[in-house]
């Protein structure tokens, strides 16, 4: 176990190190100056090469992506802002910030999204799948399978929306979606996020539904389900005893994906309902050319993906006894 | 032709007192192609401690029978009619709850692939401890000393620590030794066994063969062995069915059947043996034709498209009227007593020699 997670940690380490390069490679590419952004209306040459000097960015592209790599795993005193400590990013071109700061300073909002989110769309969407496999081929059935197919095509800037008019703007049944610090006022930050919630569940919710149902289905035709209902088994105990313990893997591997892709930010949903978490981050990092802020938060949630499949692939040891982790 | 195969059926006492009496039974699947006739018609009977071997190819409804009596087929897709009565236990009609109680308990099943068939994810002691527990009301650890207990019986040393092993750490003839472990840790009355050892090479299979027989003596259960091989059916078995298109086309002893066998197919099926002292450049001499659909199953006699001694039967009988199977010892064929003596020991015995 502990080799498998040293060696997979290794490889990740990589994996992250390939993907700075190309980041970077491509931040270079773009077609617009960043400098010329923070010049504003009065931009002189001399004031434009200046702030390409502050900013590194008259240096060579290898020699700019060593020393980010060198603050990275170092940290820096040499910024005009303050010091830096590893894993150092830099501070921002938009808001002179520390990246590494803004980013601990937004993680906040998306793990509460995502975490309320997640315990949400499980429950329902493992819930219902089940259900429906266990009624399979009655109205029940039929009726969830129905449902989850039209929320799956639903898009959560279309229903975000009709749910804000719907229930903020028009009835005032709920408080305006935001993000209150869970320490300070538990139930602020409960009302705050329960739309946002109940809006990305719902939408994810509808995937597990299907999957739920067709892996439990594709479980209960398996043999050793059949031979388990052979030695008197109840129908109940060999549904959730034999089939659900098949069922997980596809499950869990899903879930890995779908949880690590959504703490490294939920954009459209945090942008739909105005959420400063880290996927908002990403989009403004993108559209003020903020190097570091983009190359900060692009890695981190390239490393959440990535944490979030090592925990997967450890999981399946646990689920299944014939993996053997090595 | 339904009336006919019925009156076949009624051939049979009524209540004969059998410890398993099937009669009468059809079983349809509905598909999307259309509707399935898996069993159609078919009655037969077990004594207690006696071993019925079931023979016939692929999709003749050998498996489908078997699980009809424990009531393992879907019932969303399946309509099954007749009567299946183990030990004074009418079964078609029980509910599911009594079902529970004979599964495992009473009647229990040895599946073809011990693979694919035990759990990957639990212990082997776990999976033959649960129906102990379950059918006992014995505690847990009672069942799993009762799971060590039986691992030891069926032949796998050092079943204490074996049993904590998962089914993949066993090899393929452990894992079918633990699936009859898992069978008869109940001491079940009845035990069917559908083809337990198609899946294991020989030597293993010899030695299964010998462990059920052996089990059988101590345990004395009724043994339904559904198997296409007849060499293993002629070591196993007291009495033969044969099967063809969902129904029983020949019956009788072990010896009846082999040695004087009544049905043009199983005359087909004894021919189509290879065997070791033949010469190599005689080709196998298999039945011509394939199975038939069960979707729309042959009119009249089911194997007449394939019978090679139809001619012998005067007229169209054998396309237009179902032939009845006769109660106890006979084939259900169109051919006369002394037809079927005469083309046997002309035309069939010579080959099989």
């Amino acid at each position: 176990m502990l080799r498998f997670l040293i060696r997979r940690t290794l490889g990740a380490v990589v994996i992250l190190f390939l993907l700075s390069i190309v980041a970077f490679l491509l931040f270079f590419g773009m077609p617009r100056d960043p400098g010329l952004l923070m010049c504003g209306k009065t931009c002189t040459p001399a004031n434009l090469a200046n702030i390409h000097h502050v900013l590194g960015l008259d240096k060579s592209i290898p020699e700019q992506y060593g020393i980010f790599l060198h603050n990275l795993v170092l940290g820096s005193n040499g910024f005009t802002q303050g010091p830096c400590p590893a894993p150092c990013f830099g501070y921002s071109y938009h808001t002179n910030e520390q990246v590494w700061g803004t980013l601990m300073d937004r993680l906040p909002t998306t793990v509460s999204l995502t975490l309320g989110a997640a315990v949400c769309f499980l429950i329902v969407g493992l819930g219902t799948g089940m259900l429906a496999a266990w009624k399979r081929g009655t109205l029940v059935d039929k009726t969830v399978t129905a449902g989850a197919m039209v929320l799956s095509s639903m898009q959560i800037y279309f229903l975000g929306p009709l749910a804000l008019a719907a229930l903020v703007y028009q009835s005032h049944l709920f408080s305006k979606p935001a993000y209150n610090d869970f320490t300070a006022n538990p139930v602020s930050w409960f009302t705050g996020l329960i739309i946002p919630w109940v809006i990305l569940s719902t939408i994810f919710a509808s995937q597990y539904t299907r999957m739920a149902r067709s892996s439990m289905i594709e479980q209960l035709q398996e043999e050793h389900v059949r031979t388990a209902r052979a030695k008197g088994m109840s129908r109940k105990y060999v549904f959730f005893r034999y089939a659900w313990r098949g069922s997980l893997i596809p499950i869990v591997t899903i879930f890995g994906i779908d949880l690590g892709s959504l703490l490294g930010g939920a954009i459209i949903t945090e942008y739909t309902f105005g959420l400063p978490g880290l996927g908002k981050l990403a989009v403004e990092s993108v559209f003020f050319s903020d190097l570091p802020l983009l190359l900060g938060v692009m890695l981190f949630s390239a490393a959440m993906i990535l944490l979030f499949n090592i925990i997967v692939d450890a999981c399946y040891a646990f689920i299944d006894p014939r993996v053997r982790l090595s | 032709m339904t009336t006919l195969t019925k009156e076949s059926g009624a051939g049979a006492p009524a209540d004969s007192g059998a410890f398993l009496s099937v009669r009468d039974l059809y079983v349809r699947f509905k598909t999307e192609d259309g509707v399935v006739k898996a069993v159609d018609g078919l009655s037969f009977e077990l004594e207690r401690g006696k071993t019925l071997g079931i023979v016939g190819e692929s999709g003749s409804g050998k498996s489908v029978t078997n699980l009809t009596i424990l009531g393992l087929h879907n019932p969303m897709f399946t309509t099954v009619e007749g009567e299946i009565v183990l030990d004074g236990q009418e079964l078609i009609t029980a509910r599911e709850s009594e079902l529970e109680k004979v599964r495992g308990n009473k009647a229990a099943m040895i599946f073809q692939d011990p693979l694919t068939a035990l759990s990957p994810y639990y212990t082997v002691g776990r999976q033959i401890a649960e129906p102990f527990w379950k059918h006992t009301g014995a505690s847990k650890k009672a069942a799993w000393d009762r799971a060590v207990e039986m691992l030891g019986k069926v032949g796998i040393p050092n079943p204490k620590e074996r049993a904590k092993d998962y089914p993949h750490q066993f090899s393929g003839g452990m894992r079918q030794r633990a699936m009859i472990a898992m069978a008869l840790v109940c001491d079940p009355d009845l035990l069917i066994a559908d083809e337990p050892t198609t899946a294991l090479d020989v030597t293993v299979q010899a030695q299964i063969l010998d462990l059920l027989k052996d089990l059988q003596q101590e345990f004395g259960s009724a043994i339904i062995f559904i198997t296409h091989d007849l060499g293993v059916i002629a070591d196993m078995a007291d009495d033969i069915m044969v099967m063809y298109a969902g129904g029983a086309v020949e019956r009788g002893s072990v010896n009846e059947v082999l040695r004087s066998p009544q049905h043009p197919y199983t005359w087909g099926l004894l021919n189509s043996m290879p065997r070791l002292d033949s010469d190599l450049s005689t080709p196998l001499a298999p039945i011509p034709g394939a199975p038939p659909s069960l979707l729309k199953p042959p009119s009249g006699c089911r194997f007449h498209p394939r019978c090679t001694f139809q001619g012998e039967v005067g007229g169209a009988r054998c396309v237009d009227q179902l032939p009845l199977l006769p109660a106890g010892r006979g084939g259900a064929c169109h051919l006369t007593a002394e037809q079927k003596q005469t083309i046997f020991i002309e035309q069939i015995k010579p080959r099989l020699r």
